[in-house]
């Protein structure tokens, strides 16, 4: 039993089910910016997405090849691993289990990499299944480019760093390897509803 | 961090507020004694945890402003009149009462000394926190890598850290401040909010390749990065943290 802070009531928020927000968070109406490094702006004519690494054959989408592929439009709740979640945010974009379905593969585990250098590592099934989707609009606009865009992960089931963002391909490994967060001390798995902040949690 | 070593839980541990220290009208730095404190490296942060007589419990993350070797553990709390946090600790807690926390945490956004430089600090507001645990790790150090810090303040009213700053605490540091909001007849820094003019003049040539840190609300963040990127200066040597109350 944590010990009392004197004075300390509290500002209990008045969400309308509490259940669905994960321990020690807290609801926000906002969207707050987080990010290692500067903002990447790669122009739409460079931009691709890869999945590579462990596979029969990488395969690659251009910019114009990836939104012409079925997409869906999921409706998520989000939690930052920096406390705040965020309810019943909107999204579109093509699920990862409709790339996966492009290669075939053995490997276990997956490296998202993004523009700017930034990785993030994640088990197959954390993003299989209807879990993840490669997202390019965010409440029916293109995703702002602080925001992740133009496209990010998403796998809203997991604290938000593992939705990388800026995000151009999937490695696939058949062992898992630490992405950038997860060797400065951030938890390996990163699931809110057992608070896997930090290593060892 | 990143070792062989098996992971260790970061446990909630208390510490003794032994002094309060009123920075600015809005924020406080909170010295804290924390027995079991295992170290730290500038620029890292806490969790700071507050419970209920019921049960309920809330979190927020402050970085630390005092260097790894500093006596006490030092976070500067900018009250958000529309926090939950914040205010209890600038308004409520005071000297004797014990502070749950845990931590320190990340290990990206850190200066030591054998990150050399040069080293360019550019804060905007309460972002300048983690900056101070930087500058007294150089200081303590006796380091000889030329820094720079930049520091944007609404006024020297709102200055955190102002005599420290001033009056020349960190003698070998090339301390820069703008004013964006007020400033005296005779204030001879910058007016007006930083630029890229104004970064071009402080932020080395890009082929020095300095070691770049930025701190403050999202839209000071990203106009700082993007001036520097744009200026030449390498991204992967710009590192970024945003602070203060959550919006954008």
């Amino acid at each position: 039993m944590a010990p009392i802070s004197r004075g300390f009531f509290g500002r209990r928020q008045r969400v309308e089910d509490p259940s669905r927000v994960p321990p020690g968070q807290y609801v926000t109406g906002d969207f707050p910016v987080l990010s290692a490094g500067p903002t990447p702006h790669t122009p739409l004519d460079e931009w691709s997405f890869t999945i590579g690494g462990r596979v029969d054959e990488q395969v690659s989408w251009t910019w114009e090849e990836f939104l012409a592929l079925p997409s869906e439009s999921p409706t998520v709740d989000i939690h930052c691993v920096t406390k705040w979640t965020k309810l019943d945010t909107t999204w579109r974009g093509v699920s990862v289990d409709r790339l996966l379905s492009a290669v075939t593969t053995e490997a276990a585990y997956l490296t998202a990499w993004s523009d700017g250098g930034y990785t993030t590592n994640l088990a197959l099934e954390d993003v299989t299944d209807g879990k993840a989707w490669v997202a390019y609009e965010f409440g029916g606009e293109p995703l702002e480019s602080e925001h992740g865009g133009p496209a990010r992960l998403l796998v809203p089931h997991l604290y938000f760093w593992k939705s990388a963002k800026w995000v151009r391909g999937l490695t696939l490994t058949p062992d898992d390897a630490p992405g950038f967060w997860e060797t400065y001390g951030y938890h390996n798995h990163g699931d809110p509803w057992l608070e896997q902040r930090y290593q060892g949690d | 961090m990143a070792g062989t070593a098996l992971p260790r839980r970061l446990n909630w541990q208390l510490g003794r507020v032994v002094e309060l220290v009123g920075e600015t009208d809005r924020t406080k730095s909170i010295v804290l004694n924390v027995p079991d404190w295992q170290g730290h490296r500038a620029g890292q942060h806490v969790d700071v945890r507050l419970t209920a007589e019921d049960g309920y419990q809330a979190q927020r993350s402050y970085s630390i402003a005092s260097a790894p070797e500093d006596p006490h553990l030092v976070l500067t709390v900018e009250r958000l009149d529309d926090g939950e946090v914040s205010p209890y600790l600038t308004d409520v807690l005071t000297r004797g009462d014990e502070l749950e926390l845990r931590g320190p945490i990340g290990g990206y956004f850190v200066w030591e000394a054998s990150l050399g430089g040069p080293l360019l600090l550019i804060a905007g507001g309460s972002g300048v926190a983690p900056f101070r645990a930087m500058l007294r790790h150089w200081s303590a150090t006796h380091s000889s890598v030329p820094t720079r810090l930049l520091y944007s303040s609404r006024s020297l009213d709102d200055l955190i850290y102002g005599a420290e700053l001033l009056d020349g605490y960190y003698d070998g540091v090339d301390v820069r401040i703008a004013l964006t909001r007020q400033w005296p007849d005779d204030w001879q820094g910058h007016r007006g909010r930083i630029d890229g003019e104004l970064l071009h003049q402080v932020a080395w040539d890009p082929g020095d390749r300095p070691l770049v840190y930025i701190c403050g609300p999202t839209g000071f963040v990203e106009a700082a990065a993007q001036a520097l990127v744009g200026d030449g200066h390498d991204p992967r040597r710009v590192r970024t943290e945003r602070f203060g109350p959550t919006g954008t």
